[in-house]
């Protein structure tokens, strides 16, 4: 604030606490006049009294302007004047986090330093990670973990990106974003529901042997680089195993023929940003040991 | 019998208005004068840009439903609230806000640093049925979102508008709005409204 506006704040307030001061003192009855003298104002037969404001009034009045006095001396207030203690809002949280800090910076440190197979079982880490999973991870994954359309179940073995401990603690760290393209202007309509016909012949469906085979062929074109060759998918790509029965997207044939003529980009926000190490390692635990919660 | 001192204010109803004017004026002249003449909160936080066309008309589509009626875009610095939602508010972050949309009341949660907490997919389930991502949320669905295009026609004029109380848009920003929300559905530009509130600033906790 300029030196103006500081000045221009602590003259204003000043002048209204003096003129406050005033108008209550200024026009004090003293009671020296007769109780239920009156004013002289009658209308329509009433009658007002002159009588001294009420004690409580009056000194309740007078505690307020000291109160507001006090209150200028000691905290923010008059301009650029800081107050006599110096308090800010952004003071007083800094204070209460660097408080919480080195209340729980011990037990934060403890559980950091013990991999996360060992923690995943202790009963404070699984409360502490299921309260942090309900605030980060719940809005997408659940409240249960069960996932949903497009969104992970990672309650069961089936690991997009792996499932071993360091993996998910990456994957909460940095993020994931999945990158499968879409088919449709390269194999065209056609050839997105042989693909899907392929792809339904994996989890012992029947459909035409005719778009199987066609599909068969596309698959081993373009679908081989990250699903693999047999179709069981690659962690290390976020590749999906298209065998096992479990569909992030659905599996019924219009679902899948969806996915390869789209594409699909489902991303996992990073949260190294949000929380610091030693929460994502509880929450890495708390998600790690959830199939065995299971 | 003559009335005391004020007999005279009560008498005259063109001084009892002069000064009652007077009296309530010392609240706005000192708590709200400072900071519509002075500098200290108009200037912006590193980073600050405009909003990207889209942004903009997604802000527009967040003003019509109504969403600041349910969530505040304002962190206050208390460690429960920084825990939650992330570093607190500050006035930089708002000096291209027109009109502010800090809300007053939090029947959803705060929004001021939701941008990158989501993915896209998800706010897209989210807007058209919250209960689809959220079984316990009472959020309202906003399913014609996916119906409705945007054809850009005012765009350009909201920024020259903005521009005209502040907010820095160049001429090429203008000249491009149309094009860039064109063809849009609203849900695109609720998407990308939301995804960059409050990415300026960041804390870990």
């Amino acid at each position: 604030m300029t030196s103006f506006w500081s000045a221009w704040i602590i003259i204003l307030t000043s002048i209204t606490l003096i003129a406050m001061t005033w108008l209550l003192l200024g026009n004090r009855k003293t009671g020296a006049k007769k109780e239920d003298t009156p004013t002289g104002h009658a209308y329509d037969g009433i009658e007002e009294y002159d009588n001294p404001l009420p004690a409580w009034w009056f000194f309740m009045f007078l505690i307020t302007i000291i109160w507001g006095v006090g209150y200028l001396v000691v905290y923010p207030g008059m301009g650029n004047f800081p107050g006599v203690i110096g308090w800010t809002s952004t003071g007083q949280h800094a204070e209460r986090v660097a408080a919480a800090e080195e209340r729980h910076r011990a037990m934060y440190d403890r559980y950091l330093a013990l991999p996360i197979e060992e923690i995943a079982s202790d009963p404070v880490v699984r409360r502490m990670g299921m309260r942090m999973f309900g605030n980060n991870c719940s809005q997408c994954h659940g409240a249960d973990a069960r996932g949903g359309y497009g969104f992970p179940n990672l309650t069961d073995d089936d690991w997009l990106y792996g499932g071993d401990a360091a993996t998910i603690e990456a994957s909460i760290t940095n993020g994931r974003q999945a990158a499968m393209p879409a088919w449709e202007n390269v194999i065209g309509d056609r050839g997105v529901e042989e693909v899907a016909a392929y792809v339904l012949s994996l989890n012992n469906h029947e459909p035409d042997a005719g778009m199987v085979a066609a599909g068969e062929a596309h698959f081993k074109t373009y679908c081989v680089a990250c699903h693999g060759p047999e179709g069981k998918g690659n962690p290390a790509l976020g590749a999906p195993n298209l065998t096992d029965g479990i569909w992030l997207y659905g599996g019924t044939p219009s679902e899948i023929a969806h996915s390869v003529r789209a594409g699909r980009s489902g991303v996992m926000p990073a949260f190294n940003h949000q929380l610091g190490p030693e929460k994502i390692h509880i929450l890495a635990a708390y998600v790690y040991g959830l199939r065995e919660a299971n | 019998m003559a009335l005391s001192k004020h007999d005279k204010i009560e008498k005259n109803v063109s001084l009892m208005i002069v000064l009652t004017i007077v009296a309530i004026s010392f609240g706005t002249l000192v708590e709200l004068a400072p900071l519509v003449f002075g500098d200290q909160v108009k200037e912006p936080v590193e980073g600050l840009k405009p909003l990207p066309a889209l942004a903009l008309e997604g802000r527009d589509i967040y003003i019509r439903e109504g969403c600041n009626t349910c969530h505040s875009q304002m962190i206050r610095p208390l460690r429960a609230e920084t825990e939650r939602y992330g570093h607190y508010s500050v006035a930089g972050e708002f000096v291209y806000n027109h009109p502010f949309l800090w809300g007053s009341k939090r029947t959803g949660p705060d929004l001021a640093r939701v941008g990158g907490r989501y993915s896209d997919d998800w706010h897209r389930a989210h807007l058209y049925n919250p209960r689809d991502v959220v079984p316990e949320s009472i959020m309202p669905s906003y399913p014609w979102l996916f119906d409705n295009t945007l054809d850009g026609d005012i765009t350009g004029r909201k920024m020259a508008a903005l521009r005209s109380v502040g907010v820095p848009y160049t001429d090429e920003d203008i000249a491009g709005a149309a094009e860039a929300v064109a063809g849009k559905s609203e849900v695109d530009a609720v998407v990308a409204y939301l995804q960059q509130l409050g990415t300026l600033l960041q804390m870990r906790r």
